[in-house]
């Protein structure tokens, strides 16, 4: 049988690759341009103080400086994500609000002189308590972090579907269980680095380690007092984002305002420290929950109450406070859910966004809880989950609609890849293996700020010789594989091979996308990008049509072969046009079809530059209630993950020995890219369970910022992964594709918690699995001694 | 702060530079050299971005004064391919799906070939133990596994 799709599915290498291994491959650090100075900041050591008076007078004497700003040299304009809480400012005028909080910025010559500047700064403090706990912030009498928001409290979520009371009356089992995660870091290998340069007319270039290229035009317009157009935001190769990278920071907006003040490109990265005092991250969740089943385990209700440790500004938190309680509405059938949610001012480094954005500890801590449901009905925790599973077509109870599922097959294919029915429950002690479920949006179905802008907009235009196509996409490459995504789905919907479409990306002059972020590209951009080649592979073929004289119905292209339909038409005359055209050119075509390379010279000499476009926004999506936008999306990615651990039962010491992946993606673009995705998510997980954690001393300061001694799995910590990738053909993704890119972490942290519970016994409820706390736990099972719970 | 002239060879070629004392060897290779293909990720020897082979042995530039490679000979990810072929190592990393954001992959590749040059058939673990001081945050390093021990059969085999 012919295969579906001739570029789709494929294992064809990236792109950017063959760049990327040779070191060609240009980030934002790479880039200089003539005349470039050197930007630093001055960044507060206190977690929260009132700033008195700043005196940059040394600095501004310092010889090879060329401009030193702070708060006060700026227009006073609030900035942030959602615009219902913007609540950052590039320099802090009046106060600082975590250690790290920015307060001015110098432009030298070099670096050095900048950094010298920086130390000539004098600021008088006057330093207030510290909030750093949410505990804290909310404790009566608190001063506010925030005018705008007495009692500190950044927004609170209350929302009921069902009726929650009601189904608990009805359960024959109900469960209450807690966990708490620590902040985490993005630890993207590249620190975020940028170059900003106005020209003489005052427009603005601002080249970026950015995944969001739009929101950050968007934030510079809007905080220069500049048109949207008179801002171009390029993104060159970016070194990972996980998150943090998607929205504009302090790092940022201060190039430009030195750029502008200084005339000249002014150059600026963020050390590795600082990195970490910029954060962003993912937050400290502090979970609740009670599930209520029935007899035969069919799941009920759920009553889930979380505070989120949100840092000093709010950042994407509004959509991490909602997402942490709606993306639980998945994929189970669950009629009744309460949410209440509190994500609260500290004096510590902003959260945000982070891969798997708001929803990874909400699932840690439902996963855990239903496989001790499992055990207490006596029931296989795959079993479990196989009855109560959605399929495509159910609705969930917060309105979150699913147009394709496969969890079903998720399950089952890593039950039978992981050899889970021979394991289970006949593991010596010390071994354990679980499992867990994961569920995500396949792109936000609203901005983040009102609009009713597409969420992509893409071009792909014909090259005049006919070899070749380019699509032009403000789309940002991170690493994830995007450019090859798209140009495999321009490549498919034209018909050409993949060699002949090249991308040019990440630039906002290329037209609208909104970025990296809630795994939107593949699916968005990929629409757009699809209708763009559509377009464009129709005005070549009504062209040739008319050149041919047949009708248009009679032609398609497949693998860079013009396919004529119902008998034989002379194509001679067109093919000697060409010939002619390429008198001494080696690569002639040949062969009784007109090539692709043909049919777009000829509609390029009959009318012109084939220019074709496509745009991408959904359709109006979920309830009527009070933060519905948050969790709905076109189409939504589920998994299911088996760990297979040892734990050491002198040292609490938990090692991941094996992990099975499977993850509905639609439909696999590029097969290896999907695969990489997934184990991505695994090792961002894995590390989240068992290591990383920011840890603050008592005056709020980092005490771990480098990557040193803040641990991420390395390539001893990682397990053999088994990845199975699964296929449901989303009817509302572009040939059936959707996410991979966050939805493949949350399984992770739970299947892990729940095989290091069939390995001791220990049911743990805060993270990470430090070997202390693991071994505490296992103490406090009372499963230390022979003989444990289950296993002889 | 004085400055000291350096002679060393970097990818075959003679270079002789005037360098302060502090100046990293990163620094020379990425700002007097513009050899940008070795990255920095944190400037304290913890992640392995930078790495370049020092006489065949992988080290962090950013850790390596520039002075320290006076009279070595360097080699950066820019000279490992030969013209317009790619190192057997550089193809398995592009063919088998060892890059994504690419950060981690010149310093990755290079402590491959530190690795490969001494061990022509590495076990799994003896790679995990070649590369475990760079660090990758986006591929959970299978594919980086399984390019190295691809590229170690074909490299054994002698050819690409």
């Amino acid at each position: 049988m012919a295969a579906k799709y001739d570029v789709l599915g494929s294992r064809a290498p990236r792109l950017d690759a063959p760049d990327k291994a040779t070191g060609r491959a240009r980030f934002a650090d790479d880039l200089n341009l003539p005349g470039q100075l050197y930007g630093a900041l001055l960044q507060s050591p206190h977690a929260h103080a009132r700033i008195k008076r700043i005196d940059v007078s040394r600095a501004r004497r310092l010889r090879g400086v060329k401009a030193v700003l702070t708060g006060q040299d700026l227009p006073p304009i609030l900035y942030g994500v959602s615009p219902a809480r913007y609540d950052e400012e590039v320099l802090a005028r009046d106060k600082v609000r975590h250690v790290g909080d920015d307060v001015a910025a110098v432009a030298a010559v070099d670096l050095e002189t900048a950094l010298e500047a920086v130390g000539l700064i004098q600021v008088e403090y006057e330093p207030l308590p510290a909030l750093l706990t949410a505990e804290q912030a909310l404790a009566e009498g608190a001063p506010a972090i925030h005018d705008l928001f007495p009692g500190n409290l950044c927004a609170e979520v209350h929302q009921e579907f069902g009726d929650v009371a009601a189904a608990f009356k009805q359960c024959h089992l109900i469960r209450s269980g807690r966990m708490v995660n620590k902040m985490q870091d993005g630890a993207f290998l590249e620190p975020n680095a940028c170059i900003a340069e106005f020209d003489r007319r005052g427009n603005l270039t601002l080249y970026s380690s950015t995944q969001a290229p739009h929101y950050v035009q968007r934030t510079a317009a809007m905080v220069l007092g500049l048109n949207m157009s008179q801002v171009r935001v390029v993104k060159p190769y970016v070194g990972g984002g996980f998150g943090p990278k998607a929205a504009a920071t302090p790092l940022e907006l201060a190039a430009c305002f030195l750029a502008r003040r200084s005339g000249r490109p002014v150059k600026m990265g963020f050390t590795r420290e600082q990195v970490f005092l910029f954060s962003r991250a993912r937050h400290q969740f502090f979970h609740e929950m009670k599930i209520g089943v029935a007899k035969d385990g069919t799941f009920l209700a759920l009553e889930h109450r979380c505070t989120l440790d949100g840092g000093a500004y709010s950042s994407f938190g509004i959509a991490t406070v909602y997402y942490a309680g709606s993306l639980l509405g998945g994929p189970y059938r669950l009629p009744n859910m309460r949410y209440d949610g509190w994500r609260v001012f500290t004096n510590k480094p902003a959260c945000g966004a982070q891969r798997g954005h708001g929803g990874v500890i909400a699932r840690a801590l439902f996963e855990q809880q239903l496989d001790l449901i499992a055990q207490e009905l006596g029931q296989d925790p795959i079993a479990l989950r196989l009855q109560n599973t959605m399929q495509a077509g159910d609705v969930t109870c917060n309105d979150l609609n699913m147009s394709s599922l496969g969890m079903r097959e998720c399950l089952q294919a890593v039950g039978d890849g992981s050899g889970w029915r021979g394991k289970r429950g006949r593991l010596p002690r010390g071994k354990g293996i679980g499992m867990a479920s994961g569920f995500f949006v396949s792109g936000a179905g609203y901005p983040i700020y009102r609009s009713e802008t597409y969420h992509a907009t893409v071009t792909v235009k014909v090259q005049e010789d006919g070899g070749g196509v380019k699509v032009l996409t403000g789309a940002a490459e991170i690493g994830q594989g995007s450019d090859t995504a798209m140009a495999m789905i321009a490549a498919e919907a034209l018909g050409i091979p993949l060699r002949d479409v090249r991308v040019e990306s990440g630039d906002t002059d290329l037209g609208v996308d909104l970025g990296a972020y809630s795994s939107r590209t593949t699916l968005m951009t990929g629409h757009a990008t699809k209708e763009a080649a559509e377009d464009a592979r129709e005005q070549i073929l009504q062209a040739l049509a008319e050149e041919l004289g047949v009708v248009r119905g009679r032609l398609s292209i497949r693998r860079g072969r013009v396919k004529i339909a119902g008998g034989p038409v002379d194509i001679g005359p067109l093919r000697g046009r060409y010939l002619k055209e390429h008198r001494g050119w080696t690569d002639q075509p040949t062969g009784r079809e007109l090539s692709f390379r043909e049919a777009a010279r000829v509609a390029y000499l009959r009318q012109g530059t084939i220019v074709g476009t496509g745009k991408y926004k959904p359709p109006p999506l979920g309830g009527e209630y009070k933060g519905a936008a948050v969790g709905t999306s076109p189409a939504y990615g589920c998994s299911a993950q088996v760990a297979e651990v040892s734990v050491d039962l002198e040292t609490g010491q938990v090692f991941v020995e094996r992990i099975t992946d499977a993850h509905d993606c639609g439909q696999a673009v590029n097969r290896t890219s999907v695969e990489g995705q997934m184990e991505g998510s695994v090792s961002m997980g894995l590390g989240e369970a068992l290591f990383e954690e920011v840890k603050f001393d008592s005056k709020g300061r980092v005490l771990n910022p480098s990557l040193g001694e803040y641990h991420i799995p390395t390539i001893m910590d990682m397990p053999q992964m088994k990845c199975i990738v699964v296929e449901s053909n989303e009817p509302n993704g572009p040939y059936g594709a959707k996410e991979v890119g966050e939805g493949a972490i949350m399984p992770t942290i739970p299947a892990i918690l729940n095989a290091v519970y069939d390995a001791t016994g220990a049911v743990i409820d805060e993270l990470p699995l430090t070997p202390e706390r693991v071994l505490a736990a296992i103490k406090k099972a009372g499963q230390n001694k022979k003989g444990g719970r289950r296993k002889g | 702060m004085s400055s000291h002239r350096i002679r060393l060879t970097v990818n075959g070629v003679a270079r002789e530079i005037l360098a302060p004392a502090n100046r990293t060897l990163a620094q020379l290779l990425r700002e007097d050299l513009g050899l940008t293909g070795t990255k920095q990720g944190c400037g304290e020897g913890d992640c392995g971005s930078c790495t370049v082979l020092l006489d065949g042995e992988p080290v962090n530039s950013c850790l390596v004064l520039a002075v320290q490679a006076h009279g070595h000979e360097v080699l950066t990810i820019e000279g490992l391919a030969q013209g317009r072929e790619l190192h057997p190592i550089q193809q398995a990393f592009v063919e088998l799906g060892g890059i994504q954001c690419g950060f981690c992959t010149p310093g990755m590749i290079l402590s491959a070939k530190a690795l490969l040059d001494k061990t022509k058939r590495p076990s799994q673990e003896q790679i995990r133990r070649a590369l475990s001081g760079n660090l990758c945050r986006c591929t959970g390093y299978q594919k980086i596994v399984e390019a190295v021990s691809e590229a170690g059969r074909r490299l054994s085999r002698g050819r690409r």
